[in-house]
This record gives C-alpha cells, sequence and structure tokens, in this order.
C-alpha cells in the first residue's frame, strides 16, 4: 500500500469534516476519490499531506507520517487549484519550486514539455488560462518523478476539451505506472479513468472498491410476450413491468429457448447501473 | 540552502520588492540631500537646523547617518511592509500551499524566507549608502566643499541600519503570518509604525510609565538606535536609550516576531 488511513478525523468544533475514514491506495494504480463538493475530500489530502493535522486517527503515505518531507518528496500534488506566482513566468515558478525540491534546471524543461506548456513558458502565470494554470500545476507535481501523484479537482473549471486533456494526461501518466490520487465529484471522469474508486459523502467513506464492483453484477433486460410464459420458462427472472430481469448469463441460449417455446423476443439487452446511479444511492443514504 | 534560493528567486523578480526599494531610495535622497540642499540656498524656513547642522548632514562622511536616520520610522515602514507582502500574499495566492508540500520542513520553509528577506534588506540597506555616498559627494562637489569618505565608523551606523531593518522585517513577517493576508498585515503595520507609537509618544508627556514604555517599544527602539550613532534630524529618532540598551530591545524585538512567527507557521492548519 502506498496510502493508507485508520479512522481518520478532523473536527472543527462539534462537526466532523473527515469522520473515522479508512482507505488504501495500491502502487501503480489510479485511484478515484468521489464525493460530492463538501464531502470532505479536501481535506482528507490536506491531512494526507500534512497541511491540517487530524484530530484522531493514523495516516500513512509511502510509509512516512503525513508531512514528513522524506515523503514530501517523493509526492507530487496539485490541491484545490494551482497556487503560483502570479507576476513570475510559468518556467520561473517551476524554476522556484524545483529549488524547493532540490530537482534541476533540465527536469523544470521535461516537465513543461510533459504537459505540453513550453511554448507559453515564458508567459506571466497570471496571463494563463485556467487550463494552462492547471498544467503548470500537473508540471510542478512532477518535478522530482514523484511515486504518488495526488491531484485534487484537476478539471475544475476546465472546459470540455482541458477536461479532456487533463483526463489524457492522467491516463498517459497512469499508463508509465503512476500511482495516482485523483480527488473529483465527476462520475464520468472517476469511471473512465480509475482502477477503483473511494466514495465520500458527509466526511465518511461509504464504499472502497473497483468501479465494476461497485457497479455490481450486470442484468440482462428481456422484453417477451407473454411474458408469464417467459418468467416460466427463465429460471430466476424477475418480473418488473412489462420486461424480465435476469443474472446476466448467455442471452443467446434464452433467446433459443424462448423462440423453441413459441414466445415472441422483442428485446434483449443488458443493463448495468451506471456508477452515478451507485453513487446517488450511496452519498444518499450516507 | 534550496528554500533560500527559491524565495530569493521569486522576491528578485518580484516588481514589489522593486518598486518599494525605489520609494525608499526616493525618500531618503528627497529628504536627506535634495530639501537640504535647496534649504541650504535660499530657503526660507529652516526650522532648527543651523547652516552648518545642514551642511554636516549632507558631508560624505556622515553618510552613515544620514542612512540610519530615516529607518526608524519611514524606512522601517516600508520594509514592514515589504515582509508583510512577501509573506501575507502567499496565502492569498496558495503559494504556501505549493511550497509546504513541495518537500522542506515547515521550520525550513520559514527559514528560507526569512533568509531571502534578510538578504534584500542587506541589498536595501547597501543601495541606500551607495545612492547617499553618492548624493553626498555630488552636493560636496557642486559646493565646492571639502570633504573626506566616511571613516570604519560607518560600519557601526550601517549595522544599526540593518538591525532597525531586520526587526521591522520581522513584525512585517509576524504580522503577514498572525492576518494570513497581505491587506490587514500592511495596514496593522503602518498603523503601528507611523501612527500609534506617535500617539503613545503624546500620552506618554501626560503619563509618565507610558513615556517610559514608548522608549522601548519598536519604533521608539529603532529610533534610539538610529540616534546612538549619529542619526539625529528625523522624525522617530531618539536620544533616550543608549545604543547598547537600544540594540538588545531590536534584536530581542526581532528574535520574538521570528520566533513567534515561526511557532505560528510550524503548528497552524494550512486550510
Amino acid at each position: 500500500m502506498i496510502v493508507t488511513t485508520e479512522k481518520l478525523t478532523k473536527r472543527y468544533g462539534d462537526r466532523a469534516v473527515v469522520d473515522e475514514v479508512s482507505l488504501s491506495v495500491r502502487r501503480g494504480e489510479v485511484y478515484g476519490f468521489l464525493g460530492p463538493n463538501g464531502a470532505g475530500k479536501t481535506t482528507t489530502i490536506r491531512m494526507l499531506l500534512g497541511l491540517v493535522k487530524p484530530t484522531s486517527g493514523t495516516a500513512s503515505v509511502l510509509g512516512e507520517a503525513p508531512g514528513a518531507p522524506k515523503a514530501l518528496l517523493r509526492v507530487g500534488s496539485l490541491i484545490e487549484g494551482p497556487g503560483f506566482y502570479p507576476y513570475l513566468s510559468g518556467r520561473d515558478n517551476l524554476r522556484v519550486h524545483a529549488h524547493r525540491r532540490g530537482v534541476g534546471r533540465t527536469q523544470v524543461e521535461a516537465a513543461l514539455e510533459q504537459v505540453d506548456l513550453v511554448a507559453a513558458a515564458g508567459e506571466k502565470f497570471r496571463r494563463y488560462s485556467l487550463g494552462m494554470k492547471q498544467r503548470l500545476g500537473v508540471a510542478a507535481a512532477l518535478l522530482g518523478r514523484p511515486e504518488l501523484l495526488v491531484l485534487d479537482e484537476p478539471t475544475n473549471g476546465l472546459d470540455p476539451a482541458g477536461m479532456a486533456d487533463m483526463r489524457d494526461l492522467v491516463r498517459a501518466l497512469a499508463a508509465q505506472g503512476q500511482t495516482v490520487l485523483l480527488s473529483s465529484h465527476l462520475l464520468g471522469e472517476v469511471e473512465e479513468i480509475c482502477d477503483r474508486v473511494g466514495v465520500i459523502a458527509q466526511g465518511r467513506l461509504v464504499a472502497e472498491s473497483t468501479v465494476e464492483q461497485l457497479r455490481g453484477d450486470s442484468v440482462l433486460l428481456i422484453r417477451a410476450d407473454p411474458i408469464e410464459k417467459a418468467q416460466v420458462l427463465i429460471e430466476g427472472s424477475t418480473v418488473h413491468g412489462d420486461v424480465l430481469h435476469v443474472r446476466e448469463t448467455d442471452a443467446g441460449a434464452l433467446v433459443r429457448v424462448l423462440v423453441a417455446a413459441d414466445v415472441d423476443v422483442r428485446e434483449v439487452r443488458p443493463l448495468r447501473r451506471t456508477l452515478e446511479e451507485v453513487f446517488f444511492e450511496m452519498t444518499g443514504a450516507a | 540552502m534550496g528554500s533560500v534560493k527559491a524565495e530569493l528567486l521569486r522576491l528578485w523578480k518580484w516588481p514589489a520588492t522593486w518598486v518599494l526599494i525605489g520609494v525608499w531610495l526616493v525618500m531618503t535622497l528627497t529628504f536627506g540631500y535634495v530639501f537640504n540642499h535647496l534649504a541650504l540656498n535660499g530657503g526660507t524656513n529652516r526650522a532648527d537646523l543651523s547652516q552648518q547642522q545642514l551642511i554636516s548632514s549632507m558631508q560624505p562622511e556622515n553618510v552613515g547617518a544620514a542612512v540610519v536616520r530615516g529607518l526608524p520610522m519611514f524606512g522601517g515602514a516600508i520594509v514592514l511592509v515589504l515582509a508583510a507582502l512577501a509573506v501575507g500574499s502567499g496565502y492569498g495566492w496558495g503559494t504556501w500551499k505549493t511550497t509546504l508540500t513541495a518537500g522542506p520542513r515547515r521550520v525550513s520553509a520559514m527559514a528560507g524566507t526569512l533568509g531571502a528577506l534578510g538578504i534584500i534588506v542587506l541589498v536595501l540597506v547597501g543601495l541606500t549608502f551607495v545612492v547617499d555616498l553618492g548624493a553626498a559627494i555630488t552636493v560636496a562637489s557642486l559646493e565646492g566643499w571639502d570633504w573626506s569618505l566616511p571613516g570604519l565608523g560607518v560600519f557601526k551606523a550601517l549595522g544599526a541600519a540593518v538591525l532597525i531593518a531586520a526587526m521591522w522585517t520581522g513584525f512585517g513577517v509576524f504580522l503577514g503570518v498572525v492576518t494570513r493576508g497581505p491587506a490587514l498585515a500592511v495596514g496593522l503595520g503602518l498603523m503601528w509604525a507611523i501612527v500609534t507609537e506617535n500617539l503613545l509618544r503624546g500620552v506618554g508627556s501626560l503619563l509618565g510609565p507610558v513615556e517610559s514604555l514608548t522608549k522601548v517599544l519598536p519604533g521608539g527602539s529603532a529610533g534610539n538606535l538610529a540616534g546612538a550613532v549619529g542619526g539625529a534630524g528625523a522624525p522617530g529618532v531618539l536620544t533616550d536609550l543608549s545604543g547598547t540598551t537600544a540594540a538588545l530591545f531590536l534584536v530581542g524585538y526581532a528574535v520574538v516576531f521570528v520566533g513567534a512567527a515561526t511557532l505560528l507557521k510550524v503548528r497552524r492548519d494550512l486550510v
């Protein structure tokens, strides 16, 4: 495990912003930290990076306590938007960051190249578009070739093209074996690029598993006439209005059975819950 | 060392650094030489400064006093603004968050900021010395005075100038960390440096204990140190304490401000 937390809690007064969260991120995976705005994602991440001290519970990042310099030097992060000096160019901002991380100039250029910002590297940060600012934030996170990349809402405020670029970038990093902890409230984003997901709502981790597991077993929807006869023929099926639901199996065999028994088959298709449906179920119940 | 390099790079390229240093240099030139030179050549209101005093204040050999003279109040206020902006702005820009997740310990990150600000203070005092010396030599040459370069005693005045500026820098850093923003830090700092201590001095003329207190407040201590190294004749310069006592108070203030700011930085959540 590259990140683990055990009953990690942060309280402000009586209010628990993060409430006994226990999660784990494995080496080499893209872990999606999913939750609505205000669910406690950023506070959890801030605790993992040592910016906020937990009220109780423990956490370990790369085997070290959160915020330990040894761990931070192996972690690249972008939290709630990039924080850079507006009067410096993108390149100078990275040079400042490189000094702090103890890395050389060559890595600055490599990082700029990786996020496709070389052409605009000489422009002042304040003149950057939101997408360029986010990309510079990712470039800063990549300095020092970190083992773990923590990206908190990296597509926030981006237009669709910018969001797609950012997803491509994360996908490319993941393909190189980079471990990524990606926090987001965008379900499609998480569904598309994450291996495993932790769902947080009102400060509590309500689920942690692969996207597939979260969505549960797939079901076949069958529209047939007469439906009563079809239900008798297909063992384990249930009637939902004018259709049958049956755990996904060999659809061809089912159709052959129904046709042979003189049942009209009008529609057969897999019925899968989307992550969105699962998410609303979970966060609504939290 | 990486933290100092990083902070120095960003402060060096920050226009605000050079605007504030430039404002200070213009002020020291204007009030230290331009107005005095005009007063010497036909000015009608010389206040209580005799002609000999005016000439003496502009002599190249007295340039050390000219450097330190303006720092207890106006120069100090400018240095305080620079430090408060340098530290306080990082909260709004989100750069503290970037800094503290980059790897260095919080103490090292603060040491980097303080080290870089220290270097900027040395540059400011050094530039003030060079500009004032240039102005003094120009005036002396224009007036046809016999003049000589300052002796080794100038280092005492420059040391005092550095100590005064360092104390105001510490105050600015402290305010920047406490208020977590530039605006309130600058406002409170200017209020203290220019208004509050002067008001207390006014009250001090009525109440003895307050008068004693004002001598050892940050601005009072700075004024007394400036006065002890010959920087008389400017607002805020006092001669109530010995140079050593005033210097000790300044060192104490600098340590308390920097220590408190670092402690807060280390212990407080960055939300």
